[in-house]
This record gives structure tokens, sequence and C-alpha cells, in this order.
């Protein structure tokens, strides 16, 4: 950029002379000033527009559903089994299937997930074997969650007999969010303080002892808050569990692990491909259930996460 | 004063603590190790029928018509390209300029409530963006194009890219948060209006996380499956034309998976096959996006 500011350094008191080049020519004092400006509102304007259409879209999104569901959104709707006929038809399987899914995930996802976390930032030596795991992990979050729907079919359906089960969808989900619940973990524990640590080292507590009294108390809450968005990822997915067979007219409720199931998500998608509007409407129903849900689950995070915060 | 019975047993408890984590650690290894194996396995049943090149070179689709089988994955491949493109046209335009309103010019106050509501976007389950992009996207699109067909390429392309939009804007804004303060009141020192800082200051030392930002948001659209299953349609056909209806390869695994491909035949095989791509793909991608990221950061003290 060409600026002619400058020149002599001019004396203090005096009133201040304009250079000679800029008495000449003012626009070199300031080329184009006008100009720039109106650019820079225009784009100010451009760059908060931009911003405003995602929200907008949020906006519409929901307004469209709930314009579209809540007609068939009622009692019934909740405990009916689904049918054949969109007016009787409900999400109750759909959302225990959700629920017992959901539970067995957390399960197991949970304890590998803070365990690995654990190890990582505690324990494990500063070498190539720990940053290969580390990269492994990062890479494993990017994996389409479809490919995870492909191993759980292989794997869990086919190789362990556990068949279109929940408990099969279950450790498939696990297997999705782990790397999520892992890397923050790994952000929580990093953001104790190692004073804590040397703290506790010099009462003669050992390493484990450390983890467990002060450590991982620190770190929970950032650990449950993360946990359970991971959770909410899993609550929504549908493409995996079609891979592992959440696609069936199921008309129990779950008892066992190894029962059929289908979820919520599956469900919706169910509804949505049928030719009939009437089912679209339930379709859109089944979005509120799920989307409440979800905004439930951010909310407890969110609670959990400044109740703890404000008591540290 | 613990005796040396007690320190024994806290030592053994802190060793087996020690390895049971590390046990742990090893089922990411093994998910990565099952994924690679099991892709592989069943893929190699698949090309045992079908040669590498036609698979890679074939322009038809159609493993599910047994009178006529072609196994050529470029429909597919254009159908992701195709959409991944349409929703990058989205995302990544609207994304960096969210992240630029965010980073330099949005009051904190304003600041703090955008950011959660956008995080919100990328957390809508993807059923829910098919439904949208479906029954209320599709409808809309066909007053403007009448010869559209119900299921199309573009309307969930605009709908993946609202939904990939917070992920370009929220790793933008951190890259851009990450600039130092000095840059930005060097170049305001020498006249530069805000715009100027913005696209000509903020913008360049930051475009390691800008760039690795893109690929990553494009790498997302490639493996999104429901929204593109849902209102894209389930027609392979190397077609380009946004008006149309294509499949994806994500479409294509769970459309198939959701059927009834019996176990071993080919037309299971190529589940498998696909989802190989489809995972070279993204790993490739995902791995490009950290090297990016890594090797052309600057680094700030």
């Amino acid at each position: 950029m060409k600026f002619a500011l400058g020149g002599s350094p001019r004396p203090e008191a005096e009133p201040s002379p304009r250079h000679p080049a800029a008495q000449r020519d003012p626009s070199l004092f300031a080329p184009g000033r006008e100009r720039r400006a109106r650019v820079g509102r225009i784009f100010h304007v451009v760059f908060a527009l931009s911003t405003l259409v995602g929200i907008l879209v949020l906006a519409v999104l929901i307004f469209d559903i709930v314009r579209d569901g809540a007609g068939a959104l009622n009692a019934g709707f909740l405990s009916n089994m689904p049918s054949r006929l969109p007016g009787r038809a409900g999400v109750k399987p759909a959302l225990l299937g959700s629920i017992w899914v959901l539970g067995l995930t957390a399960a197991m996802a949970f304890p590998l997930g803070v365990g690995t976390a654990i190890w990582l930032e505690e324990y494990a030596p500063n070498n190539r074997f720990t940053r290969i795991i580390e990269m492994n992990i990062a890479n494993l979050a990017g994996v389409p969650s479809v490919v995870y729907g492909i191993l759980g079919l292989a794997v869990f359906v086919r190789t362990f007999s556990f068949g279109r089960s929940i408990i099969a969808a279950a450790m498939t989900l696990a297997l999705l969010i782990l790397p999520i619940i892992i890397i923050a973990s790994q952000e929580a524990i990093k953001a104790v303080p190692a004073s804590i640590r040397l703290g506790a080292y010099a009462l003669g507590a050992t390493r484990w002892e450390t983890i467990q009294h002060h450590v991982f108390p620190q770190a929970l809450p950032g650990i449950l808050t993360a946990g359970i968005l991971a959770l909410s990822r899993a609550v929504g997915e549908a493409a995996p569990l079609l891979l592992v067979g959440a696609l069936a007219y199921v008309d129990r409720t779950p008892r066992r692990l190894t029962d059929q199931f289908t979820v919520v998500p599956v469900q919706i998608y169910q509804w949505v491909s049928q030719p009939q509007p009437a089912f679209h409407e339930l379709a859109a129903a089944a979005s509120i259930v799920l989307l409440v849900l979800l905004l439930t689950m951010n909310a407890v995070a969110i609670i959990l996460r400044n109740r703890y915060s404000r008591k540290n | 004063m613990a005796t040396d019975a007690q320190r024994k047993s806290r030592h053994r408890k802190e060793r087996a603590i020690g390895a049971l984590l590390a046990v742990f650690s090893g089922v990411s290894i093994l998910t990565t190790v099952g994924i690679v194996f099991v892709l592989i396995r069943e893929s190699i049943g698949f090309f045992a029928h079908v040669s590498p090149l036609a698979f890679l070179t074939g322009t038809k689709w159609t493993p599910l018509f047994v009178a006529d089988q072609h196994f050529g994955i470029l429909p597919l491949l254009t159908g992701s390209i195709l959409i991944s493109f349409g929703a990058a046209l989205v995302a990544l335009p609207l994304g960096l300029a969210a992240a630029l309103y965010l980073s330099e010019y949005a009051p904190d106050r304003v600041r703090r409530i955008l950011k959660p509501v956008l995080e919100i976007l990328a957390g809508v389950p993807t059923v829910v963006y098919g439904y949208f992009a479906l029954q209320f996207v599709t409808p809309l699109l066909r007053h403007v194009f009448p010869e559209m067909s119900i299921y199309n390429a573009l309307s969930p392309a605009i709908v993946m890219g609202i939904m990939i939009m917070p992920l370009v804007s929220s790793l933008s804004e951190d890259a851009m948060s990450a600039v130092p303060r000095a840059l930005r009141e060097g170049a305001y020192a020498l006249g530069a209006t805000k715009f100027e800082v913005a696209t000509r200051t903020v913008v360049p030392a930051a475009l390691s996380g800008i760039v690795a930002s893109f690929i990553l948001a494009v790498s997302r659209a490639i493996g999104e499956t429901m929204i593109v299953t849902i209102a894209a349609g389930a027609q392979a056909r190397l077609s380009l034309n946004p008006l149309e209806s294509v499949q994806t390869m994500t479409a294509y695994i769970a459309q198939t998976a959701s059927g009834e491909a019996a176990h071993g035949s080919v037309e299971y095989q190529t589940i498998f096959a696909v989802g190989l791509s489809l995972f070279a793909i993204t790993l490739l991608m995902n791995i490009v996006s950290n090297i990016v990221l890594r090797r052309y950061r600057e680094v700030y003290e």
C-alpha cells in the first residue's frame, strides 16, 4: 500500500502545517478513504448477515417441524406402537429403544473413554507409541459414522453373532463416540493444575491415589459435560444403526439386550420414506420428540458445568 | 508408617490399574484395526468378482439388477462430489464470513449469544435435516425450478452446507483468535480500515487454520449419510445436473444395508467395497487437513 504519511517530525506547540505533498494532492494523505470506508461498512453488514443466515435457517427448521408435527403430537403418540395406520401409530418402542441404547452406550463409552484419557495424560510415556495412539484417536474422530455401522455389522452382528440387537447397536455407538469422549476428557484433565498433583505426591500419595482423589474430581465437570454432548451425538445417529439392523418393524418394547430394536432417528427415517403425507406428519412429530430430548441433554450439560465451575 | 506388606500391596494395585488403563487405550487401536480389517477382507471377496479397474473406471453402478450387473463406482463418486461441492459452495463463504464477524466485528455480548446458537446447528440430528430438505427445501426450490425432481442433489447440498457451516466458522474463528493483537494494531497504525485488517492481515495470518477447516468440512460432507439418503434419491447416475436425483456412496451403503442383501453375496460385498473407498477418501482428507494445520501454521509466541 502506498501511504504518504509523515515527513519530517514536526516541532511541538506549532500549528500543524500540512505536508507539502499532501497540500498539492490531499488523496495522497489517505488514499481512497471514502471508498474504503464505504467498502468496510458494506462488508460489516455482509458478514453479520452471513452469521444470521445460519440462525435464520435454524429458526425456519424448528418452525417447519413444529408446524408439521404438532398436530400428531399427543399422549397417544408417545404411548402407541407403530402401526400401518398413521392415525394410531406411536413412537413408544423407538423412544424406549433409544433410551436402552443410550444407557448401554454410556455405560461402555464412559469408562473406556475416561480411562484412556487418564492413561494418556497421567501414565503414558512421551514416546512414539503414545503419539501414534493420539494420532489414531484424532483420525477415528473423522471417520464417517456409516463406516462405524459397517464395522458393527461385520463384527458385532455377524462375527460375535449378537444379531440385529440392542447390544450390537450400543457397542457400535460406543466406538463411534469414544474418540470424542477421549479428546474432551483429555482437555479436562490437562486443565487440572500441576500443583495439585505435586501436592498430593509430596504427602506420599501414589499415582492412582492422586488421580482418584484430586485430579479426577477436579476434571469431572468437564468430563461429564463432554460425555453428555457426545451422547447427544449418539442419540441423533441413524446411519450406523441402519447397518446394524434398526430398520425393522418393532411392535414390542425392548426387554433383553439381544432383542430387536428401533430408535427414534431410524423411526423418523422410516416414516419420512413412506409415500403417504400422514406418515410425514408422524416423522415431524418424532423429530420434535428427538429435539426435545437433545435440548434436555444439552441443558443438563450446561447446568452441570455451571454448578461445578461455581464451586471451584 | 506403612509396613512392607502394605507397601507391596499398594504397589501391586498401582501396577494393575496402570495396566488396565493401558488396555482401555488399546480399544481405540483395535477399532482402527477392526475397521481396516473388515473393509479389506470383504473387499477382497468383492474384487475376486469384479476387477479393480472396472470398479474404479466403470460408469454404471447397477449391482442390484441381477440381469445386467455393473460395478463402476464413478456414478456414486460423482454423486458424492456433486453434493459435497454444493455444500461447500454454501458453507465455505458463509462460514468464513461468520468467523470474520464473530472474531473481528461482533461485540463480546453478541458473540456470547451467537456462538452457541450456531453450534446448535451442528447438533441437529441429520435425519431431521433430511426431513427438512425433503419436506421444506425441495418444495420451495420447485417453485424456482419446476422441472426439478422430488429427489435431487440441490436441496440436500444446500441443507448440508448449512449443517457444516458451524464447523467452518468455529474452527476458522479459533484460528483467527490466535492471531496476535499486535499484527492487527500494526495494520491499523498504517491506516487500514477494519475490513482491510480483517481480510489482508487476519485472514492470511490464520490461513492454515481456515484451509484446514475447509478440508475438514468437505470431508464431513462426503461422509454425511442421512440427508442424502432421505432427500437425494437412490438412482446412481453419472450426472452433474443438480436438479436430478443422484446416489452418493454413503446413501448407497445405507440403502443397501437396510434392504435384504444376503450375507456373502456380491451385493453384500459392495457395501464394503464402497465403504473402503469412502474410508480412504475421508481419511486422506483428514490427514491432509492435519498436515496443512501443522506445517503452515504461523507460530506466535
